[in-house]
């Protein structure tokens, strides 16, 4: 018997392709066809028409859109992400120190959400329909059904406000020694955990309730097994697949959350740097900064499809 | 089969269970929507009159909730921008909706190349992050109230259109809509008469849900400083110019994110507690 594995998994990177291009034109597009000359925005309101005509000869302003967009592709290849209107920067060195900070971020997030919020899913429905599980979905429920800075925001109320465990909302970047490094990261790695542990938990609940109520796991029942040992003997092995999709899919949520934490935090991170970017519209740097974001969304998703193939045994 | 055991004559009269959850969900979302609509009639004081001496007043009588950062009544800055943030919403809901069904249902009678070209552009848009695809259009053509419900009800068409495209396909398949192709009728008749009237309740929760997504995202590009622009102010925008009264606590920061958690919390509360009879209507 011939695997379908390879093939499903080839057809969806090709997928991944497809979509990729369709959203490198859509960004593309929609910063391109704007008001305003791009070269007299870079040389100023002063600069002499025979200036601004040879700059329009050189970054190929002339030509088609179409023609531009290769270009563009072209120089994403090559590493040249083109030039800062604001401050006539390569884009590239203005990028480079800050997407560190965001993964970072997002790693030590990752760190932190993925068990926690994996125990909590896993032993709410263990005990589903007890007060623990109650207290966890309203919990859950409630942390999805508010946007993100109402959750920083009662995060800081609670641990600096009230509490006074960690500094509020200024993000010193002063990280000399470990107790520093804990103090500098906790509220936004608190907040973003929050975030991304609401999904997952939910996701994961679910999983596992649904491999609950299938026949084997009755079957386990009526011979006496203890509810943990139902849980994690005969009902986790088969959600593993669900789970690893909804860890995947839960990690998207990092790209909606990081854009209001590191602004509320005013953490240095990419995001950051592209929310200034859109109030001084600097096209350059919005459209990397965009198809960064783009781009990692795509790869959590493609992983979440691809883990869901591989993990499923009637494919092999 | 849950059998209806309610005692309450009108519940057994209309054949709906009702459940004191939905109900209270209800009544909070009634009320906001109340609010919305006769804000600028109830509002204490006006909006842009600074008449406390202080900044992040605390409550009392008089300022209810408080004072803004500039002194301004809290409270009917919060009345005023719900009307900012249910209206636009709203608007944006409806858009996005409306395009995404009857595309959805018409890719489901068509089939074809039509239904995959747009099954795929509208995927391809789905993969832009919601928030980055709202950072765009605002860099791109600036932010004003027209292009923030358009972008909202754009960033949420391909969602609608893939549930309702999901739910027709299921009714295309049936019986009487094969006798109402051979009876020659044409694709408007198709979706308005015999599929929208079989998906209508789910399509309505998913409206719902929608609606909630909506509200998220304009609060979060508001307290971006991308949303509604001064002098306009939705409930986002409220927390964002308050921030700085996070480190005291204020009323001013706290009441605008309370606002928006009790209307986003009780529309979800609402859809899960509908009747199931509204829900799954197509389901049975």
């Amino acid at each position: 018997m011939t695997s379908r594995v390879p093939s499903l998994i080839l057809g969806r990177l090709l997928i991944a392709l497809v979509t990729l291009t369709i959203v490198s034109f859509a960004v593309f597009f929609a910063t391109t066809l704007l008001p305003g000359d791009t070269a007299t925005i870079l040389l100023g309101q002063a600069a002499t028409p025979e200036a601004v005509a040879g700059l329009r000869t050189a970054m190929h302003l002339d030509d088609p859109a179409l023609l531009r967009f290769v270009y563009w592709i072209g120089g994403l290849f090559r590493g040249d992400l083109g030039t800062s209107y604001a401050n006539h920067v390569p884009v590239a060195t203005l990028i480079s120190g800050r997407l560190a900070n965001t993964l970072k971020l997002a790693g030590l997030t990752t760190l932190v959400s993925v068990p926690l919020a994996l125990t909590l899913g896993i032993t709410a429905a263990m005990w589903r329909r007890t007060l623990y599980d109650r207290i966890v979905t309203v919990a859950t429920i409630g942390i999805i059904s508010v946007p993100e800075f109402v959750v920083a925001t009662l995060a800081v109320l609670v641990f600096a406000v009230y509490l006074k465990w960690l500094p509020a909302l200024s993000f010193t970047y002063q990280v000399d020694s470990f107790a520093g490094l804990l103090r500098a990261y906790a509220m936004p790695v608190v907040t973003l955990t929050f975030v991304v542990a609401a999904q997952m938990i939910r996701m994961s609940r679910a999983a596992v309730i649904e491999t609950l109520n299938t026949p084997y796991v009755e079957m386990a029942l009526l011979k006496g097994a203890s509810r943990p040992r139902l849980v994690l003997r005969h009902a986790l092995p088969n959600a593993l697949s669900p789970i690893a999709n909804a860890v995947a899919l839960s990690l998207s949520y990092l790209l909606g959350g990081v854009i209001i934490v590191e602004t509320i935090f005013n953490y240095p991170g990419i995001a950051k740097l592209m929310v200034d970017a859109v109030s001084t519209r600097d096209l350059p740097l919005i459209q990397s900064c965009a198809m960064i974001f783009c781009f990692g969304y795509l790869i959590l998703i493609t992983t979440a499809d691809i883990v869901a193939i591989l993990s499923n045994p009637r494919l092999r | 089969m849950k059998t209806h055991s309610s005692t309450g004559t009108l519940a057994a009269r209309s054949g709906y269970r009702i459940n004191p959850v939905g109900v209270a969900s209800f009544s909070v979302v009634l009320f906001w929507a109340l609010v919305a609509l006769v804000a600028p009639y109830i509002t204490p004081h006006s909006v842009g009159e600074m008449i406390d001496a202080d900044y992040f007043g605390p409550m009392r009588p008089g300022l209810w909730l408080g004072s803004d950062y500039l002194g301004r009544d809290m409270l009917s800055r919060l009345i005023l921008g719900a009307r900012y943030t249910v209206g636009i919403s709203l608007a944006a809901v409806f858009i996005a909706c409306f395009t995404g069904v009857v595309l959805g249902m018409a890719s489901a009678v068509l089939r074809g190349p039509v239904d995959m070209v747009l099954s795929r552009l509208l995927d391809a848009l789905n993969s832009i992050p919601s928030k980055l695809f709202g950072l765009m259009v605002v860099a791109a053509v600036g932010s004003s109230i027209p292009v923030l419900i358009l972008t909202l009800a754009l960033i949420y068409v391909p969602g609608a259109y893939r549930f309702s495209r999901a739910l027709a396909v299921n009714i295309e398949t049936m019986d009487f809509i094969m006798v109402a192709r051979i009876r020659g009728e044409k694709l408007p008749y198709l979706i308005a008469s015999e599929i929208l009237p079989n998906i209508i309740g789910p399509v309505l929760a998913d409206l719902g849900l929608r609606f909630v997504f909506i509200v998220l995202l304009l609060s979060g590009l508001s307290f971006l400083g991308l949303g509604v622009q001064p002098p306009y102010a939705d409930w986002g925008a409220l927390v964002r110019e308050n921030i700085g009264g996070l480190p005291f606590a204020a009323p001013a920061v706290i009441m605008p994110s309370l606002a928006i958690a009790t209307l986003t919390i009780s529309v979800n509360l609402l859809i899960d507690n509908l009747p199931q009879k509204i829900r799954d209507r197509s389901a049975s």
